[in-house]
């Protein structure tokens, strides 16, 4: 494998990873207050699917983004309502959404478009595209340097850098600000929290809230950055795996960042399997390689590789004491 | 100490949930610019209104019996076992084993070959999840979500390699004809009048019927049904008399992911009698909706399990003469589990209140 195929294949794993990433903190803030949250994947469907749409309608893809973030709050509040308000199971609530993504994006988007459940392809001002940093073309010649930054730095669309600044953004509220600090509360012992006077309910919502921002990013990401266009299941699993990744990091971020950067360049070497054929000497079977992530999460899990420890009140819901 | 009488928790609050769900279907249809009551009439008359519809919807409500059944036991012993999906993947696996190589002489021999095999596939499928869960503390809803998706990727991978039929397709060669189950078309055929004729129900059907008073039993008559409803409502005062979770999860998890295979039976050896990829089609997931709507009881799984039979099979009608796409099912599956799972309390509060009220205007 030469310099220009490595950097070409950590260029797609920084791609494939932004979904993943926004995802996983997505998730992140959900768990980290005590809300278990499967429905990740649903979430970004229906972001992805609304995203699309409304950015094929309007051709404007921020509005298209907006959608997305709104589609994705929706079932977030719906997760909220259910887990929180009324204290029902978030595991079972999250199935349920994920679901009802599944169906409700094919059967909109068939009545809407009559394309067979995918909308118009995008182009134009209706997609994400890639932005040229500052000096990519001057220095695209110096050695080493030059090619790195023009190939895997510069050239990606706005929405890959918004993750990448997701992750320090997220530790600072995680850990620097009052708001964090009650947040992970809330997820480890929210007796004490609302002891405190603080509303746990409020914070639950605020965190579910947040997740769902997040997801909605990720979602709108997927149908007009990464691709053109929402196509029936596109998450493809996607939501799972970024929760494979939280799980990977222990619920912390710049480990979620390494963890979803790991995953995606799995899947970039799945679909470069070419390549990894070039550099292992041998053919390496790609199905093996797509289900990598989930392997290495029960590996985890099983607790080889150090134990992961979720925050201690998750999936519980909160009762008062009366 | 119960504020509402047995029948409104077991009866009136699955209705409620139900009529709450298909009014939100029919918002969702009559706003994809179709009317509602014609699609219901629709439904009626294509998975009721012949023997062929019945035939086939009695063949998904069989599946859906026994991913239900799957998920109704670990429900008992509070485990959620979401991986029926790849556990009935894998069921099918050992049932295209069992039928590819082993020379059966008659089909009842091969029906009990092939549930063993399923069965034993399932369970073992689930067994890691339940180790994990049992040893090591790993969460059961992620690992059994992880191994669905391993699941998948091991289907494939047989199906493109050590079993693969010769030809493009993914999938195993014909079973052998003697291991042909009886079709309900070949059970009830009376000379000049055929029923089920071309569906595809089979004598699976009535495993699953046994498999549902089998799991009855087991829940309500026997001591290892005790243990594993104690643990389910207390691990900690089912630990103290003495019950050793570590036994509950593992029994519980295997005998979940038997059944879940088992369903391998019903649409591998009785439907397309090969193994192919995706054989499953989402039935293990509506397994969790089924055991939550049939409140995790046999006979209520099996009220379940055939309404979601017939919203299959007038699902698939609704696609055929209608716009409304079958990814409608989808949603109305989904309603039901945000309805009769997670939303349960939205309706069982208000229920109670006016229950409440009912007893103190008597007093």
């Amino acid at each position: 494998m030469d310099f220009a195929t490595l950097l070409q294949m950590l260029d797609a794993t920084l791609r494939l990873a932004t979904p993943l990433l926004l995802a996983c903190l997505a998730g992140l803030f959900s768990e980290r207050a005590g809300i278990f949250d499967i429905g990740l994947e649903g979430k970004m469907l229906a972001a992805a699917f609304l995203s699309a749409a409304i950015a094929a309608v309007t051709g404007n893809v921020w509005l298209g983004l907006l959608a997305g973030i709104g589609a994705s709050m929706i079932l977030s509040a719906v997760h909220g309502l259910a887990s929180i308000t009324f204290r029902g199971n978030q595991l079972i609530s999250g199935v349920a959404i994920n679901f009802l993504a599944a169906g409700l994006t094919v059967v909109i988007a068939q009545s809407w478009f009559a394309q067979g459940g995918r909308t118009p392809q995008l182009s134009g001002d209706a997609r994400f595209n890639p932005i040229e940093l500052p000096f990519a073309e001057a220095l695209q010649n110096v050695p080493v340097i030059g090619p790195i930054y023009y190939e895997l730095i510069s050239g990606h669309t706005i929405l890959v850098y918004v993750a990448l600044l997701m992750v320090p953004l997220t530790w600072w509220i995680l850990f620097q600000t009052r708001f964090g600090l009650r947040l992970r509360a809330v997820g480890e012992n929210p007796a004490a929290v609302d002891t405190a006077g603080v509303s746990v309910i409020w914070l639950r919502f605020a965190a579910v809230g947040i997740c769902g921002v997040l997801c909605g990013i990720a979602g709108a990401y997927l149908a007009t950055a990464l691709q053109a266009g929402f196509v029936k299941d596109m998450s493809a699993g996607r939501g799972y795996i970024a929760l494979a990744a939280l799980i990977f990091a222990k619920w912390r971020p710049w480990y979620a960042l390494y963890a979803c950067l790991l995953f995606g360049f799995l899947q970039a070497m799945s679909l470069r399997s070419d390549v990894v054929a070039g550099v292992v000497g041998f053919q390496v079977n790609g199905q093996f390689l797509d289900v990598l992530p989930y392997i290495l999460t029960v590996v985890i899990l099983a607790g080889f590789v150090g134990k992961a420890i979720p925050p201690r009140a998750g999936g519980a819901p909160y009762v008062k004491e009366r | 100490m119960d504020v509402m009488p047995k029948w409104a928790d077991v009866v009136l609050i699955p209705l409620i949930s139900i009529l709450l769900a298909a009014i939100l279907s029919a918002l969702v249809i009559l706003a994809i610019g179709e009317n509602p009551w014609a699609a219901l009439k629709l439904m009626v008359s294509g998975a009721l209104g012949s023997t062929y519809g019945w035939g086939y919807t009695l063949y998904y409500a069989t599946n859906f019996i026994f991913t239900g059944l799957a998920v109704a036991i670990a429900f008992h012993a509070r485990l959620f076992n979401i991986g029926g999906e790849g556990q009935a993947l894998i069921g099918g696996l050992g049932v295209a084993v069992i039928c590819l190589f082993i020379p059966w002489p008659h089909w009842t021999l091969a029906l009990l070959g092939s549930a063993i095999g399923a069965a034993l596939f399932g369970a073992a499928w689930a067994a890691i999840p339940a180790f994990l869960q049992a040893k090591r503390g790993s969460h059961i809803v992620i690992t059994t979500i992880m191994f669905n998706f391993i699941a998948a990727a091991v289907l494939n991978y047989f199906l493109i390699g050590a079993l693969k039929a010769p030809g493009m397709e993914p999938a195993t060669p014909r079973f052998p004809e003697a291991t042909h189950l009886p079709s309900f078309q070949d059970m009830f055929n009376f000379g000049e009048t055929t029923f089920f004729r071309g569906a595809p129900a089979n004598v699976t059907f009535f495993v699953a019927i046994a498999a549902c008073l089998f799991l009855w039993i087991l829940i309500w008559k026997t001591r290892l049904g005790y243990e594993l409803r104690s643990f389910g409502h207390s691990e900690s005062a089912a630990k103290y008399a003495g019950i050793s979770p570590t036994k509950i999860i593992m029994v519980t998890m295997l005998i979940s992911g038997g059944l879940a295979g088992m369903m391998a039976i019903n649409n591998v050896q009785g439907e397309a009698e090969r193994l192919v990829l995706n054989a499953v089609e989402g039935a293990g997931f509506i397994g969790i909706a089924v055991a939550l709507m049939g409140r995790s009881h046999p006979f209520g799984v099996l009220l379940a399990a055939l309404l979601f039979g017939f919203l299959y099979q007038g699902g698939a009608e609704l696609a055929l003469w209608t716009s409304i796409p079958r990814e409608l099912i989808i949603v109305i599956q989904a309603l039901v589990i945000l309805f009769t799972g997670a939303l349960d309390n939205m309706v069982r509060m208000p229920l109670e209140r006016l229950f409440l009220a009912m007893r103190r205007a008597k007093t």
